[in-house]
């Protein structure tokens, strides 16, 4: 039986669920609600959100979004599909495997769901400038990367207007978050120059475990070290399948011969458990993930939506799901950092000798729990000109620059109080340092 | 020998990293029944269908409306006037073509009438969205077959699962946090050989600094107790002077400065986890006591077989003490003296776990049964655990509910209780109008009188003194037993890993009421 589709392109009872919420009034709904037919039709057809990341929390979210009466949604994606994402990414199939996630969930959903408009964008976030970015009322995230996720934050701090001081709420652009991991997750509010940022809490990421060097190379204990070994140390020196050739994890052959590798390494010290699943999960740095968590997680993102969108400043921003034993939920508000790195203003603070080599700064840089920066390239200005004084991510200048890494910051002509400008993937803008020089 | 994986083992790889081979191998001989192809009902089954459960049933009798393809993802536009099993079974079995999706086009109160026995086949039954009275009764049916029954809800911005299973057994229940199983309060005999064959005092400096922390602190607890009478550390003093010693040890340079030992800092840090009793944790000694591992039978399922094998062995060669677990964390150390350690224990826990083996044996044989061990692939005797979630007739039963546990919650009137009462309420106006309050607009204002009453007549029969605050009542009433898709999808997350938890045997399920708070975004677990 064939749908009475309206000149809306909708039929009766479709948004029934959604609008007892909208057109109703309640005790608990926050200050400035307003029950109106309006709200739906501001849902249908004007709010416009973005999605980053169409995985597994990603389509999630473009069906919960869908659902719920969102009808603009772009999605950013730069993944393919891989037949390890189809145990939860449920809008791709196996015969998808191999193709853009953003435009395959964009199809999915809009053949599903009558009316929706989604734009799939087969992209890196950094290809987009602000001009991309303003265009949305809110952005929801759903990404398996901590750099993406501070320069999607770094981004939307830089939307910011102030007037003598003051920030124009009309720039501000909530940011909803999400991250799973097995059976863990978490989902958080950020209203960018309101509540804390992605920097604020940078602690809260536990950093990435690496195995100390020495370990791998001459005290391996763990079937874990004599696989890290042989993807860190062999293949370099054996370039088993060809010069320039780099290890890449999807690549069977690749993992077989890791695999092998590390089964010799591991004979010769009597360490047993090396796997192939468990070679493939430390090269690939493989995070165990189910349908179920993302679901959990993506459910409360909604929420978060409703409170955001009505500029309420959230009490508990920050919410953390575990069901390893039972079901656990727990959310607090997380607090802003007074001298956040990224949103707060504060002109951060380098402290050194005049003695110090600019590889100590630099290793502050990478090292420091609040900053934790990949590889940041530093220019200063001096003599009136703009100098760089140390840059990685491009060969020719690291080759150029490598030799001030030993040179002190008094040799390469730093004063104090001198302003040091860093870049790096971490922010789409330079943090600006103002050196300050210690006996 | 080919590594590379098969397709299926490729799809379910991140799963497989959590439940392993074994747990998948549940999932697949699994086959859920779902009554009412709800989104809430739906959304559960995505989430089993995605990792390959191995089959699933739907009973529903309902057509499906326009409301219904608005807030389901597993009906499409041209699926309206269909039966609702029928036209969600479709979507959803086009997600994974190894799971096989049937339908039976029926109203469950029909079903209960002619054919009960009926639900005797499934491994798991998930109720959503389903009414007071039949729910009932399908529990009762279920409690009497030992079918376990998951009763799933979303009552607008709340949601409500309630577990009910006369006994699951966790084999493997995976702690976040583990206390590690060393035994240096008591080191069994081939540990204090092991320790004995160092020389700390006369080894070279390489050595010294890569002597494994476990071996270091067992040494010195060793020179600690022939100085205080036979007594470990017992208080944060004696630990912290313990420490000390164990700080003096570290080797000094020709000028007396203490030189780097990491492997030192190590045992320095570790000295509460090295000094953890080894003991039979409580949940053990529980399922020890029980009167299932007492009495050992023919019909005794495999889990309590194991339990009281354990126990013997507790009461034999354990000497009080469970099987040793076998594993030990890393540390600094060289290679050789850490592989040389990590084997004692790992030797030792394949002697207890043979011990505990011969003992299964001789209960077997007691009662004429023959093997066991297809069910308990991976066990670990100080993580097993049972779970008792009792029946719904208990639950209702005004002599048998847990009133103080109500009660007490409501100390805190906003209390995720509250909003089980509520639930409770609105059962009882549909049970009184055949419908739900607020569902057209024009019924809010009159229904909340309506459920007023009704939360005050459950209040009164229950024998309840708590104070339900008017809001709730007016919130109810605003819900007009909506179901928007994002509370569904939060609840089918959360079902689902509960379901597979049950299937498993991995991973413990919460016992026994879960309820979700989605405007305020807390949720909480209550027995009753």
């Amino acid at each position: 039986m064939a749908l009475d589709v309206g000149s809306s392109g909708d039929w009766d009872g479709r948004w029934r669920h959604v609008q007892k919420f909208l057109e109703r009034s309640g005790p608990f709904t926050h200050p400035d609600f307003e029950p109106s037919e309006e709200t739906l039709q501001f849902l249908l057809e004007t709010c416009k959100i973005l999605v980053i990341g169409a995985g597994g929390l990603g389509c999630e979210l473009l069906k919960n979004l869908a659902l719920s009466g969102f009808r603009h949604i772009h999605v950013v994606d730069m993944d393919t599909i891989d037949v390890s994402n189809l145990n939860r990414q449920f809008l791709f199939r196996s015969k998808d495997v191999g193709h853009p996630k953003a435009e395959v969930a964009a199809d999915f959903i809009n053949s599903r769901v009558p009316g929706c408009h989604v734009v799939p964008h087969f992209k890196k976030i950094q290809e987009f400038d602000e001009s991309f970015y303003r265009q949305f009322h809110i952005i929801v995230c759903g990404l398996d990367s901590i750099i993406a996720r501070r320069w999607m934050n770094g981004m939307l701090l830089s939307l910011l207007v102030y007037d003598d001081g003051v920030l124009d709420p009309s720039s501000i652009i909530p940011l909803i978050d999400g991250g799973t991991e097995g059976f863990k997750g978490n989902a958080r509010v950020i209203l960018p120059g309101m509540t804390a940022c992605i920097d604020c809490t940078l602690e809260l990421y536990p950093p990435q475990i690496n195995f100390p060097m020495c370990t791998i190379a001459s005290m391996p204990r763990l079937p874990e070290h004599c696989i890290e070994y042989a993807r860190i140390l062999q293949w370099p020196k054996e370039k088993p399948f060809g010069d320039g050739v780099a290890l890449d994890g999807d690549n069977p052959e690749h993992i077989h011969w890791v695999f092998q590798k590390s089964l010799e390494r591991a004979a010769e010290f009597n360490i047993i458990g090396v796997t192939y699943r468990l070679t493939q999960g430390v090269v690939k740095r493989i995070i165990p993930a189910v349908a179920s968590t993302n679901a959990v997680i993506a459910g409360t993102v909604p929420s978060r939506e409703n409170t955001a969108l009505f500029a309420y400043v959230p009490l508990n921003n920050y919410l953390v799901f575990n069901d390893v034993d039972g079901l656990y939920t727990y959310t607090f508000e997380a607090e802003r950092k007074e001298n956040c790195s990224a949103c707060s203003q504060v002109p951060q603070k380098l402290q050194f000798p005049p003695s110090a080599k600019l590889q100590e700064v630099l290793e502050y840089l990478t090292e420091n729990a609040s900053l934790q920066m990949k590889s940041p390239a530093i220019t200063a200005t001096l003599e009136g000109k703009n100098k760089t004084l140390y840059l990685q991510t491009v060969a020719s200048i690291e080759e150029k620059t490598r030799p001030n890494l030993c040179k002190t910051l008094k040799e390469l002509g730093l004063a104090d109080g001198q302003e040091l400008a860093v870049a790096d993937v971490t922010t789409p803008q330079t943090v600006l340092f103002k050196l300050n020089f210690t006996s | 020998m080919a590594d590379h994986k098969t397709n299926k083992d490729q799809r379910y790889d991140r799963q497989l990293r959590l439940w392993g081979d074994h747990g998948q191998e549940a999932l697949e001989n699994a086959h859920v029944c779902l009554v009412n192809a709800a989104a809430s009902g739906t959304e559960i089954l995505k989430n089993l269908v995605l990792p390959g459960i191995g089959a699933f049933t739907i009973v529903d009798g309902h057509r499906v409306s326009g409301e219904d393809v608005g807030n389901n993802f597993f009906l499409s536009s041209d699926s309206v006037g269909k039966n609702r099993a029928q036209a969600t079974t479709e979507l959803l079995q086009e997600l994974n073509t190894d799971v096989s999706g049937n339908f039976v086009e029926e109203n469950p109160d029909r079903l209960l009438d002619n054919d009960p026995e009926f639900f005797h086949r499934f491994s798991l039954v998930i109720a959503v969205q389903l009414e007071e009275s039949t729910c009932l009764r399908l529990g009762s049916v279920l409690w009497n077959a030992a079918v376990p029954f998951l009763v799933c809800r979303t009552y607008g911005l709340v949601g409500y699962m309630r577990l009910v299973v006369r006994e699951h057994t966790v084999v493997e229940s995976h702690p976040d946090n583990a206390l590690e199983d060393l035994r240096l309060d008591q080191p069994f005999p081939e540990l204090t050989n092991h320790i004995t064959s160092y020389d700390l005092d006369n080894m070279e400096k390489k050595d010294h600094s890569h002597t494994p922390w476990v071996i270091i602190v067992a040494k010195y607890l060793q020179k600690w107790c022939r100085e205080h009478d036979f007594q470990l550390p017992r208080n944060y003093k004696e630990k912290e002077a313990f420490r000390q010693l164990l700080r003096e040890g570290i080797r000094k340079n020709e000028n007396g400065t203490p030189e780097e030992e990491e492997n030192f800092d190590e045992a320095i840090k570790n000295v509460n986890t090295a000094l953890n009793p080894s003991k039979v944790c409580v949940s053990v000694e529980d399922l020890f006591n029980a009167e299932q591992c007492e009495n050992i039978t023919s019909q005794s399922p495999a889990f309590w077989v194991m339990v009281r094998a354990v126990r013997d062995f507790v009461q034999a060669e354990g000497r009080g003490s469970l099987p040793v677990r076998g594993t030990i964390p890393d540390m600094i150390a060289d290679s050789d003296k850490f592989i040389s350690l990590q084997n004692v224990y790992r030797e030792r826990a394949l002697q207890d776990a043979a011990a505990v083996s011969r003992h299964v044996e001789s209960h077997l044989q007691a009662v004429g049964k023959v093997c066991i061990w297809g069910t308990l692939h991976m066990w670990n005797a100080a993580f097993l655990r049972v779970v008792h979630c009792r029946a719904l007739v208990e639950e209702y039963g005004v002599d048998t509910v847990h009133k103080d546990e109500i009660t007490s919650c409501m100390d805190n009137p906003d209390s995720e209780m509250v909003l089980y009462l509520m639930l409770r309420s609105v059962d009882c106006f549909y049970q009184q109008h055949s419908r739900y309050p607020g569902v057209y607009n024009y019924q809010v204002e009159d229904d909340i009188v309506r459920l007023k009453l009704c939360v005050h007549s459950l209040l009164q029969e229950y024998g309840l003194t708590v104070n339900v605050k008017d809001d709730y009542v007016h919130e109810f009433c605003r819900y007009g037993a909506a179901e928007p898709h994002t509370v569904a999808a939060f609840m089918g997350g959360a079902a689902a890993q509960e379901a597979i938890k049950l299937i498993t045997h991995q991973f413990v399920p919460f016992n026994n009421t879960f309820i979700y708070n989605a405007m305020a975004q807390t949720s909480a677990t209550f027995q009753l």
